[in-house]
């Protein structure tokens, strides 16, 4: 509806956005395809030229890569799996009326704001320390010989458990406003219709979520895959590193950019699977 | 509500939902008691957090110790003009996408411009060779690299459709950090080692690792796909009818937009605004990686007590709290509005 | 003063044609409708005159200078809009005085001239307050407030007040066309309601899918109308077609009779609204007429009646729908 003059304008508007964005989206990326072909250590400046596939070959080929995707994928799935049950459970429960809904709802949404490192370290030391932890207190007290040392022996829960409790709030606040967007009249009609509480959640409350819970999941997904503050703050990327730890201890330890670049390209490769699904959502909602 | 709830039933749920997110806000709580310890205290929370003496030693002991201001001073400084810098970029675009959309897509590049490219790419390789005495060297594959992968891919961004347009702008939020960590570590880093053996890039002693110059545009950019996005959406609430009424009453393009456009979008400007300001507030990727001190915000100073010497829990506390305070509070304040934001619009 | 002529005005969207080429010249004073139904682009070629819109092709003069290429803001026209448009976060003082402030008055004389059109509009009483604390009528006479206080060439109102209720559009409708016949200004006024154009209008064009059909006085189009669009469209209750469209004949100028006439019928409904009655009637092979009877008349119905039509009042058509003059 614009006028044409409008349009030119727009279009010089638009411009420095775009070459902004694309140069940030595509040079990098086109760098990181560069490096992956090449034979290119820090730590060895002589040894140049192009490397072939052997990059890749070595990344797969390194024993902590099945490892660390392994990890990604658990951490992912499992993060995934509790948030979106939770977020469901804790959703449904701030719809309810009670006393102090609007405090609640606050103190839910925190720990999204908290800092990685910050939820990272407290957790680590305050909570879960193997002798002076909250977690070794309530064990002892309750009459533990041996309180359960979190990091030592469970790494990839612990960092699971930090992570999860950063994004509960997330899918609970996403899941929360969709669910109030129901419509009132519906919830009545249902209540009129004497539909017990089960069938309500499975017929009507469940339908209607099923979309917010697909854009929690794919957000999330994409959001978990480069989990690292969490790894790298802990310590544990030995044991529950994941595919954007490998990647960085790749250029940091072993200061090989090659190999760093072909395993952030396999990232790229995994983020993009799920970010097709979630633009092809996103895009259906969008009025432009 | 509509329907009656029995007051038992509401006690019921209000028991449980008190439990639940006192539960879920407990670690933060506990971070706050510890903070007000003595070192040793801190240690024996578990026991006797409640007989304990409070104390507010620790948070001076911080800023004496790891100068917890200058931190403060940093990560403000990277969050305030990446902030600023993002709407400069932002708010032009944004304007464009909602009132003057190209629904028949941007400018295509004509076949006499594809020429230009091809013919100007030759051109820089030509001259990078010469520079190099005709050594045919990584810098003319680059120069290859940027024309046959980069400028293309930007040009078929930039002839997309208002709607494709900002979905592409979204899925460059989507690529993962690792995906762009190595060249811009590098570029960030050591000029002779990126460009090693590019034999014409020698650009003497620049280094933006660590500094405002590289974290300030990063942030920007990392944000800017958000920041674009929910500006777009805000501006589309406001009715075309107003700004043409602007335009009928003799208003120029820029007192429309000063005048009628930016104070009617003011709401969602500002929640833009803290939207991004908690985003880079809290950002720990890139600054755990380019910064180590002068350019070190928040987050890299809580990650310097991962692995300190002698007793740190109350002083990790203290430190913690001072980090997330501020936006913890922003937080609440604005939870309401960045839902959109949070989930790119696709719930409302 | 305040002339506009259109020359082969057109509008085009790739291949979605909303005006094929209109021309049409509007006298100083002169209060023009655009009527039609909703969608034959009587509000696009409105904003085409506002400068709202690009043309795809031809020319539109103010008082004799070309504006085909002036922005809007450059035309010195005031639109008032179906939406109002107020500036939210504006009061009304400000409202008002935007247009003037645009055009660098001063401020001594801006607040002269609201607070004269705020005494013209009665609002007064609202000047300090926002739009979103106005009823619909006011901010309506916000709006055309905004509109008068800088003495436009000309004024554009379109479909002012269809959003507001039936008996207050009624008052506003009478309080326009006082305004207009004080200020004497040039005005073009678009809405798809045939009572609003008749009764407001010195001029009016009748468009339909982007043609303009016919251009004339209300009591013109109403007496004779060039085509089968204009006939059916002008005039209420709707004009009624027999023989396969090719005769019109108006409700009023029937006479319907128990005992005699020429066609025959049996009433199937009537509408008593005390003035008139409206009957609905079956009349056989030639279908559903309307028909206007004094209010006295009670059919009941299944009455079987007779028709006489007033053959002077009939109206003739072509097989292309124009009018066949005899």
């Amino acid at each position: 509806m614009a006028t044409k003059q409008a349009q030119a304008l727009g279009k010089w508007a638009l411009a420095p956005s775009v070459a902004v964005l694309a140069a940030w989206s595509f040079v990098p990326l086109a760098l990181t395809l560069y490096f992956a072909f090449l034979r290119y250590n820090l730590q060895d400046p002589d040894n140049t030229g192009w490397a072939g596939f052997s990059n890749f070959y070595y990344f797969f080929k390194d024993p902590y890569f099945l490892k660390d995707l392994a990890n990604t994928l658990l951490l992912v799935g499992g993060i995934i799996i509790t948030t979106v049950v939770g977020g469901v459970f804790l959703a449904l429960l701030l719809d309810q009326p009670f006393w102090g809904r609007g405090i609640v709802r606050l103190l839910m949404i925190s720990p999204f704001f908290i800092m990685p490192t910050v939820s990272s370290l407290v957790w680590k030391n305050l909570l879960m320390h193997p002798v002076f932890g909250l977690f070794a207190g309530i064990q002892k007290y309750f009459g533990a010989q041996e309180a359960i040392d979190w990091f030592g022996r469970y790494p990839l829960l612990s960092v699971g458990i930090i992570v999860s409790w950063q994004w509960l709030p997330y899918a609970a606040l996403i899941l929360l406003t969709a669910l109030q967007s129901l419509d009132e009249e519906q919830k009545d009609a249902a209540a009129m219709d004497g539909a017990p509480a089960i069938s309500f959640f499975r017929y009507i409350i469940l339908p209607h979520l099923s979309r917010p819970i697909t854009v929690v999941i794919l957000i999330e997904t994409i959001f978990l895959l480069n989990i690292f503050a969490e790894i790298k703050v802990t310590s544990v990327g030995g044991f529950a590193g994941n595919l954007t730890y490998l990647v960085f201890s790749q250029l940091n330890d072993a200061t090989d950019v090659g190999m760093a670049a072909a395993g952030g390209l396999v990232a790229v490769v995994l983020a993009n699977i799920v970010s097709v699904f979630l633009v092809r959502i996103v895009g259906k909602n969008l009025e432009a | 509500m509509a329907r009656k709830i029995s007051n038992r039933r509401k006690l019921l749920t209000t028991i449980i939902a008190w439990v639940i997110g006192l539960l879920l806000f407990f670690p933060i709580f506990w971070t706050a008691v510890a903070a007000f310890k003595t070192e040793s205290d801190a240690y024996t929370l578990p026991q006797n957090w409640l007989s304990t003496p409070w104390t507010l030693e620790n948070f001076g002991i911080v800023q004496e110790r790891s100068n917890y201001f200058r931190y403060v001073f940093n990560t403000s400084v990277i969050v305030i003009l990446s902030t600023l810098l993002g709407l400069v970029f932002a708010i032009p675009a944004a304007w464009s996408m909602a009132f003057a959309p190209n629904p028949e897509g941007g400018s295509k590049i004509s076949s006499l411009g594809w020429l230009g490219i091809v013919l100007g790419s030759l051109a820089i390789c030509f001259v990078a060779l010469y520079f190099n005495n005709w050594k045919p060297t990584n810098a003319v594959i680059g120069i290859l690299l940027l024309f046959i992968f980069v400028v293309p891919a930007s040009l078929w961004a930039w002839s997309r459709n208002t709607h494709n347009m900002l979905l592409w702008m979204l899925s460059t939020k989507m690529m993962p950090p690792a995906g762009a960590l190595i060249p811009i570590y590098l570029i960030f880093n050591r000029n002779g080692l990126v460009f090693r053996d590019w034999g014409w890039a020698n650009w003497g002693d620049y280094n933006i690792m660590d500094s405002f110059w590289g974290m300030v545009p990063l942030m920007t950019l990392l944000n800017l796909p958000i920041v674009i996005w929910m500006l777009f959406t805000y501006f589309k609430e406001i009715p075309v009818g107003i700004l043409e009424a602007a335009r009928m009453d003799g208003a120029s393009l820029w007192n429309e937009l000063s005048r009628v456009l930016t104070p009617m979008a003011l709401p969602g400007i500002a929640s833009t605004c803290l939207l991004n300001l908690i985003l880079s507030w809290n950002e720990a990727f890139w600054s755990l990686n380019l910064t180590n001190k002068y350019a070190a915000p928040l987050s890299f100073f809580i990650s310097e007590y991962s692995s300190p010497e002698g007793q740190f829990w109350a002083k990790l506390s203290a430190a913690s709290m001072m980090a997330i305070a501020p936006i913890l509070i922003i937080g609440w304040f604005s939870q309401k509005q960045l839902v959109r934001g949070l989930t790119f619009g696709a719930v409302k | 003063m305040g002339t506009i002529s259109l020359n082969k005005v057109r509008k085009a969207f790739g291949d979605a044609v909303i005006i094929p080429g209109a021309d049409l010249e509007i006298k100083n004073g002169e209060f023009v409708v655009f009527v039609g139904p909703s969608g034959c682009g009587k509000s696009t070629l409105l904003r085409l005159i506002a400068g709202l819109e690009d043309m795809t092709s031809g020319e539109i003069k103010i008082d004799g200078n070309d504006v085909t290429d002036t922005p809007p803001s450059g035309r010195g026209l005031a639109m008032v809009f179906q939406s109002y448009a107020l500036y939210p976060h504006m009061t009304v003082r400000n409202n008002i005085a935007f247009p003037l402030k645009m055009a660098k008055m001063p401020q001594a004389e801006i607040d002269q001239k609201v607070n004269h059109a705020a005494q013209t509009l009665n609002l007064n009483d609202y000047l300090e307050r926002r739009p979103g604390q106005l009823s619909g009528g006011q901010r309506q006479r916000v709006a055309i407030g905004r509109a008068i206080v800088r003495n436009p060439k000309a004024f554009l109102f379109d479909e002012p007040l269809s959003n507001l209720d039936a008996a207050l559009r009624v008052n506003m409708r009478i309080f326009i066309m006082q305004l207009h016949k004080d200020l004497g200004s040039t005005s073009i006024y678009v809405t798809h309601d045939q009572v609003e154009a008749m009764t407001m209008a010195d001029r009016i064009v009748v468009l339909n899918k982007g043609h303009i059909e016919q251009v004339g006085s209300p009591l013109e189009l109403y007496n004779k109308p060039d085509s089968l669009f204009v006939a059916g469209f002008i005039g209420s209750p709707k004009m009624n077609f027999v023989e396969n469209d090719t005769i019109g004949i108006r409700p009023e100028h029937i006479e319907i009779s128990e005992k005699r006439g020429e066609w025959q019928g049996k009433v199937l409904l009537s509408e008593h609204l005390g003035s008139d009655t409206f009957l609905h009637i079956d009349a056989g092979a030639r279908g559903r007429l309307t028909v206007r009877a004094s209010g006295e008349n009670t059919f009941a119905p299944g009455t079987n009646v007779w028709m006489t039509p007033d053959k002077s009042r009939m109206h003739y058509f072509g097989k292309d729908g124009r009018t066949i003059r005899k």
